[in-house]
Parts: C-alpha cells; sequence; structure tokens
C-alpha cells in the first residue's frame, strides 16, 4: 500500500515544517515529504487541501476503563474515540479494576489493543499495589510487560516514606514517575474549588493548598532522588509558581494539563451541572488564566484530554455524590484549537503540545512526520466548526462540559501505521 | 448550552416555576411571596383552620434526610389548603433498596404528583429534581427545596424575612447579625440572599474562621470574629443552630468553649439595640450557642417564627400552584 496525502498544509512540529506540500507513506511508514521517493507508485491519495495533515496526536491521559468498567466504556468504543479524535497513542492511568499493579494485567491490556485500528497503548503501571500507597509493585517486570512510567491516577501516597521509597526505587531504573498533586486530607469530601462558588452553592471546597503542600512534597522527594518527575493535571497559578521556582533549582519535572481546565472554571458549575464536576477540580479565572499562559510559554509541557467516560447513572446524580471526569478525546483537537485561537498561539506550537511535546514526556517514537517515523497521522480541517453532542460522540462517555458548544476543528481522517482508520471525509 | 447552565427555578416570563434558592429570586417575588403569607396568618385563628386553594392537589414530602420540624410545617401547611399530603421518608425507602433519586421522582411524578417539597443532604439535589422534570416535560409538576445540603433552604430565609418585616418594618435602615456555624448552614446563605435582596444595607457574619467558608466576603457580607464588636448596634441577631457533629472533627475543641466566646447570652445581646430582637430556626441547643435566659426572653420571637412559618409556606405553595385566591376561599 503506497499512499499520498496530496496538497495539504503539513505540520511537523518536532521539526518545524509547516507548508503546503504532500507526504507519500510506504509500508506504514512516512517514506517521503514533498516530492515521491524513486519508484513510489501511488496505490491511492487522500486529498487534504484547505486541511493540516498533522502527527496524529499523543494523549497523556486515557482511561479506556478496561479492565473492570465495561459498563462506563469498552476498549473498542474508547479506540473509535480515539480515531475520530485524531489520537493515535495514548497513556492509560493504572486506575482500572484490578489496578494495572500485575505484568499479566498489563500484558492483557497490551494484547487486547493491539488492534491495526487501534490507538497505540502505553501503559502507566501502579506504583504501589492496588494504588494503596504502602507497598511497591514490581516496576521492572511491569515495565518489561509494557508500563512507560508508574503513577497513583488520582489516589495520592500518605505516607511520605513510602512516596520517598517508591521514587528512589523508580530512579534506580530512571523510570519516570507520574502523580498528581493533591492533599488527600485537604481535599477531603471536597467536590469544588474552595472558592466563591462552593462558599455560595453549599459545597464543600479543596483548596488551592492542597496542590501547592502536595506539589512541596513531590519536588523536594523528587529533588532529594533524582527521580523523573512528571505532574499530572496541574489546576492553579500557585502551583504553576511552585513548579517554575522547582525547575529552577534544577529539579528535573514535566507537568501536563486537561483540556478541560484550559476553557472552564469554577463558574461553569453553574446550578450544580454534574459534567462540571472534574479531578481536580475547576479553579478560578485567575488560575484558569494561568494555565492557558503557562502552556504556552512551555512551562507546561502538554495537554491532554484526561479522557473520563462516565456513565449517566454516575452523572445523573447530585453534584456533590457524582463521579467525576468528562470524556474528552474527541474534544482534544478542538479544545486545543479554541485555546490556540483565543490566544494566539500558532498552529504548529499549538500542536506540539499534543504530538510531539508529550511523545518526549512518555519517551516513545511518536508525534512526528519525520521519515522513517511510523504513519501516524492525523487530517483535520482547522476552519470547520463541530458542534458537540450525544449522538455525535463515539465514546461510550456522553459525560461532557462541552454538550451544545460549537468548536473549531474537524478531524477528516486518522491513519496509524498508514492505514485509514477514521474517514470523516465525507462526513 | 447546557439546560444545567439555566436558572430553572424561574419560568420564561419570570414568574416562580420552582422555588429552589433565594439567590437571584428578583424583589418583587419575594414581596408576593411575604404579601400573600399575610392573609394565611388569619387562617390559623380562625375555627376552621382551612381553605380549598390546593384541593385535589398532591403534595409530596419527600424527605431524603430525616427532618421532623419542617415536615411537619410543610404538612400543615398543605394540609390547611387543602391539598393531599403524602410524606415519604426516602432516606429508610427505596434509595437503600438501590433506586437512583430520579427514579423515585420518575414513579412519583407518574402517581400525579403536583409538589414535591424535597429535603436532602446533598447540596443541588433539588436542582437535579427540577432540572429532571422540565427535561421531561413534566413542568406542571413544582419543586419546593425544604433545605439541600449546605445549599439553601429557601422557605426558612423567607419565613425569617416575614418575621422580620413583622417587627421591624423596613428593611433598608436595619443592621442584622448572623451568628454561629455558616459553613456547614443553608439557612445561612437563604438569609444573607434574601437580606441583601431586601436592601439591608449591613449584614454581618459572626463565628469562627472554622465555621465560614472561604469567599464569604464576596456574598456582601462583614466578617467579625469577636462577638461582642459584631452585635454592637444591631437590630436582628440569628443564631444558626451548632450541631454535636461539629466537635468531633477540628473545628471546634468543645460546645463549652463555643458557648463561651460564641454563645449569646444577656450581657453580649445588651450591645445590640434595646429593641432587637433574637431569631432562632430551631430546633435550639440551649447552652450551646444560645442562653435560655436569651432563649426565653421577651426579644426571642422564635416561636412566632415557627407560626410565621406555616404561613409563609402556605403562600410559597399557592403561588407555585398557580393560585390568586389567597386565603378568602
Amino acid at each position: 500500500m503506497r499512499l499520498k496525502i496530496s496538497n495539504g498544509r503539513v505540520i511537523d512540529p518536532a521539526s518545524g515544517l509547516d507548508k503546503q506540500t504532500d507526504v507519500y507513506i510506504a509500508d506504514g511508514r512516512i517514506a517521503a515529504l514533498g516530492t515521491a521517493p524513486a519508484d513510489f507508485e501511488t496505490s491511492a491519495t487522500i486529498d487534504a487541501s484547505d486541511c493540516v495533515v498533522a502527527p496524529g496526536f499523543v494523549d497523556l491521559a486515557a482511561r479506556l476503563r478496561e479492565p473492570g468498567f465495561e459498563y462506563k466504556a469498552t476498549l473498542k468504543s474508547e479506540m473509535a474515540a480515539a480515531a475520530a479524535g485524531g489520537v493515535t497513542s495514548l497513556a492509560c492511568p493504572p486506575d482500572t479494576d484490578p489496578v494495572l499493579d500485575e505484568p499479566g494485567l498489563v500484558e492483557m491490556l497490551k494484547h487486547r489493543a493491539r488492534l491495526p485500528e487501534f490507538a497505540n497503548v502505553y501503559p502507566i503501571g501502579a506504583l504501589t499495589t492496588g494504588l494503596k500507597g504502602k507497598h511497591l509493585t514490581e516496576m521492572s517486570e511491569l515495565a518489561d510487560a509494557g508500563c512507560v512510567a508508574f503513577g497513583q491516577a488520582t489516589t495520592a501516597i500518605v505516607d511520605t516514606q513510602v512516596m520517598l521509597r517508591a521514587m528512589q526505587y523508580a530512579a534506580t531504573f530512571d523510570y519516570p514517575v507520574w502523580l498528581q498533586a493533591q492533599d488527600p486530607y485537604l481535599a477531603r469530601n471536597g467536590v469544588a474549588h474552595d472558592g466563591e462558588v462552593a462558599a455560595r452553592l453549599g459545597l464543600a471546597g479543596i483548596p488551592v493548598a492542597a496542590e501547592t503542600i502536595a506539589l512541596g512534597t513531590l519536588l523536594l522527594l523528587a529533588q532529594e532522588t533524582g527521580v523523573r518527575l512528571h505532574i499530572t493535571r496541574i489546576s492553579s497559578a500557585a502551583g504553576l509558581d511552585m513548579l517554575r521556582i522547582g525547575r529552577e533549582q534544577g529539579i528535573k519535572v514535566s507537568c501536563d494539563v486537561s483540556a478541560h481546565h484550559l476553557h472552564l472554571c469554577e463558574n461553569d458549575v453553574g446550578f450544580f451541572n454534574a459534567h462540571a464536576r472534574l479531578d481536580p477540580p475547576l479553579r478560578s479565572q485567575r488560575d484558569r488564566d494561568a494555565l492557558r499562559q503557562g502552556l504556552a510559554d512551555g512551562l507546561i509541557d502538554a495537554l491532554c484530554s484526561d479522557h473520563t467516560p462516565v456513565d449517566d447513572d454516575g452523572k445523573q446524580v447530585p453534584f456533590g455524590e457524582a463521579e467525576a471526569g468528562a470524556t474528552g478525546l474527541e474534544l482534544l483537537l478542538p479544545l486545543t484549537l479554541k485555546w490556540a485561537n483565543e490566544m494566539k498561539v500558532p498552529l504548529a506550537k499549538a500542536l506540539a503540545r499534543i504530538t510531539s511535546d508529550p511523545a518526549r514526556v512518555l519517551g516513545i517514537k511518536a508525534g512526528t512526520l519525520a521519515v522513517g517515523a511510523a504513519a501516524d497521522i492525523c487530517i483535520f480541517d482547522p476552519q470547520a466548526d463541530v458542534t458537540i453532542s450525544r449522538n455525535g460522540l463515539k465514546s461510550q462517555g456522553k459525560n461532557t462540559p462541552f454538550l451544545g458548544y460549537a468548536l473549531p476543528g474537524r478531524v477528516k481522517a486518522t491513519l496509524i501505521d498508514g492505514k485509514l482508520v477514521y474517514d470523516g471525509l465525507f462526513s | 448550552m447546557s439546560f444545567m447552565s439555566r436558572n430553572p427555578q424561574l419560568n420564561k416570563d419570570g414568574s416562580l416555576q420552582h422555588l429552589l434558592t433565594i439567590e437571584g429570586l428578583p424583589r418583587n417575588i419575594i414581596v408576593d411571596i411575604l404579601d400573600a403569607a399575610v392573609p394565611f396568618t388569619e387562617v390559623a385563628e380562625r375555627e376552621v383552620k382551612k381553605v380549598t386553594n390546593l384541593r385535589g392537589k398532591s403534595v409530596f414530602n419527600l424527605f431524603f434526610e430525616n427532618s421532623t420540624r419542617t415536615r411537619t410545617t410543610f404538612e400543615i401547611a398543605a394540609k390547611r389548603l387543602s391539598a393531599d399530603v403524602i410524606n415519604l421518608n426516602v432516606s429508610t425507602s427505596s434509595t437503600s433498596k438501590g433506586e437512583t433519586l430520579l427514579d423515585t421522582v420518575d414513579n412519583l411524578a407518574a402517581m400525579q404528583a403536583d409538589m414535591f417539597v424535597v429535603r436532602h443532604a446533598t447540596s443541588g439535589a433539588p436542582y437535579l429534581i427540577a432540572q429532571h422534570l422540565d427535561a421531561t416535560r413534566k413542568d406542571h409538576i413544582h419543586v419546593v427545596n425544604a433545605g439541600d445540603g449546605r445549599h439553601a433552604h429557601p422557605t426558612q430565609g423567607l419565613l425569617d424575612m416575614y418575621t422580620i418585616r413583622h417587627y421591624k418594618k423596613d428593611f433598608t435602615q436595619l443592621t442584622v447579625a448572623i451568628v454561629g456555624d455558616v459553613l456547614h448552614s443553608r439557612v445561612a446563605r437563604s438569609q444573607i440572599h434574601a437580606l441583601a435582596t431586601l436592601g439591608v444595607p449591613e449584614i454581618r457574619v459572626i463565628a469562627p474562621k472554622t465555621l465560614l467558608p472561604s469567599g464569604i466576603e464576596r456574598m456582601g457580607v462583614r466578617v467579625f470574629h469577636d462577638i461582642k464588636e459584631g452585635l454592637r448596634g444591631v437590630d436582628v441577631v440569628m443564631m444558626l443552630r451548632l450541631q454535636n457533629e461539629r466537635m468531633e472533627g477540628a473545628l471546634l475543641p468543645s460546645s463549652q468553649e463555643y458557648f463561651k466566646s460564641f454563645g449569646l447570652t444577656p450581657d453580649k445581646l445588651a450591645l445590640a439595640k434595646p429593641d432587637a430582637i433574637v431569631m432562632h430556626p430551631g430546633p435550639m441547643n440551649r447552652g450551646v450557642e444560645i442562653d435560655s435566659a436569651v432563649a426565653d426572653s421577651s426579644q426571642a420571637v422564635i416561636l412566632p417564627q415557627v407560626t410565621f412559618g406555616i404561613a409563609v409556606r402556605m403562600a410559597v405553595m399557592d403561588i407555585l400552584a398557580g393560585g390568586s385566591k389567597g386565603a378568602a376561599a
């Protein structure tokens, strides 16, 4: 199969390429850009006129819900959502049931995700068994099974001595550690940002100090141990300030933010909208503005969907009882473009935050259109709007605060290893 | 836009569809309710304490959280309006069998309910019910919030306003102090919104820092941590109930120390205006938030609050049911 993608605006953030040209694909890999290689016989052509041809997106947090939560979503449904969203590589947090703390579970997940039309799956192994924060997992075995990093999803390690040892052990093998900065005591029972809206609506608050205190602990232990630390889903301006200082001190730390937190704030809880129940909580407008700027400045390395499909039963309950999270794979590109448009961030730089930058955080060869790289590609029309609707979402999770919004960026085609896995060219 | 971003308690024409919170309620609607309650106070003094305004209507008291007093006052109010009243204590029935809140609501709606009076331990639950009824086109059913979590208790706020108006007439000259556990209090939030909407120029809250939500100043109140300073020159003192479980966390060291610092005693009350009234939503904890000498004094209007509460709840139900017959019928 020799495929030509013609006339598109080809953007490869990794190399800085941004021009109208053709992409040639052979044997599932990028064969050439611009002119066809010698003896290339095109067997099919995709006309990408007026479209952007970019590397497939790399999502640092997508819950596929298998194993254990198949009533919320399945690999099949969420991989269809990934393809429709242009996501070709994704990291999945270990908070499945059972949690990803045994090599057999990771092998099973990798095996089940091996279908050619599925995005490449990079499991984050559990840092402690059962995410309980007491015993270390067999990280080396888990890495052999396919884990690329170790983390706790949204569960904190309460015991700082365990945290220290977990980091020391991970650092022994140079495994990255991915952690959310949220003090479990200050966040206890909390369901919303501890601010004006929570005070008014009578919701139990999670103060910003829950993030900064945990972040302080994590940064100092990372400095102590030399571990490669990645902070997941940062949520506050004060947290970003600490991160900046940590970096200046030479601490090896990277960081991501969820696409929801770039656009929404505490006010979007509105009249108890359970779709705005997220973890970490949507914070103040000032925090949101700092996150938007931090991502533009590169203080935040990558943007992720924090894809969390929740069934209706988990959301059609009073706000404080609702399960946290929002579906996101199909919103990653539109929310990235909306941010880029509003912040006047150049398209190539914006796309870096969902391609080459997260690939660097993951330490994988993806998110690039370099000759020889796997032909994981997303072709999209940056001018066309999509209206987010329940029926339009491929994900089994219909839970998003953006229902009814018109957002920029329509995915026209997604390729994985040169194979067309989503065809929205005529829709 | 999601339907949840719209305030569901007002109809498109600005009239009251549900009573969920006092926040955002136009002044004229509040005043209409207070005015409508006046003639209903007289109904209680008749030999036959009944009017026919809600005859043939079914009012469901849907209590997901235990409450005897509030449920009883709603029941009396509905019965004096000649409604059929059905009491459901849901915390001990269907939800413990695994039925969801909205399934319960759908079932009761299928029994031709006209009104739900909802009490729930989680903030926002009556919103969910109201939004669901509107989304399923059952907009002939009205929801009255009888207290949700820490969020709102609008009929309590309204009966408090009725009481203040009864004794003080003009809201725009008053200084009002709310004393106690504001953090956990749906009553305080409803009082603050009501007082502000009715034009009270100075609303004070008096509490230790552990019992105040962060950002409370942005609701337009002055914060005091010293009760003596806070009570100085006030016209109205609104006490809040302090629940015993507050001693269990790290919110307060003991009820004795709370009483010493924040309990309302005659000597502290003496700092308020001589004709200041003292209110309490009940049930009172004597010796915890209020001294018996104050609770039983001539300045206390705690029992009139209860009596007015029934009239105010009658007025709310009557207005929601679309009635304008008042107490004459």
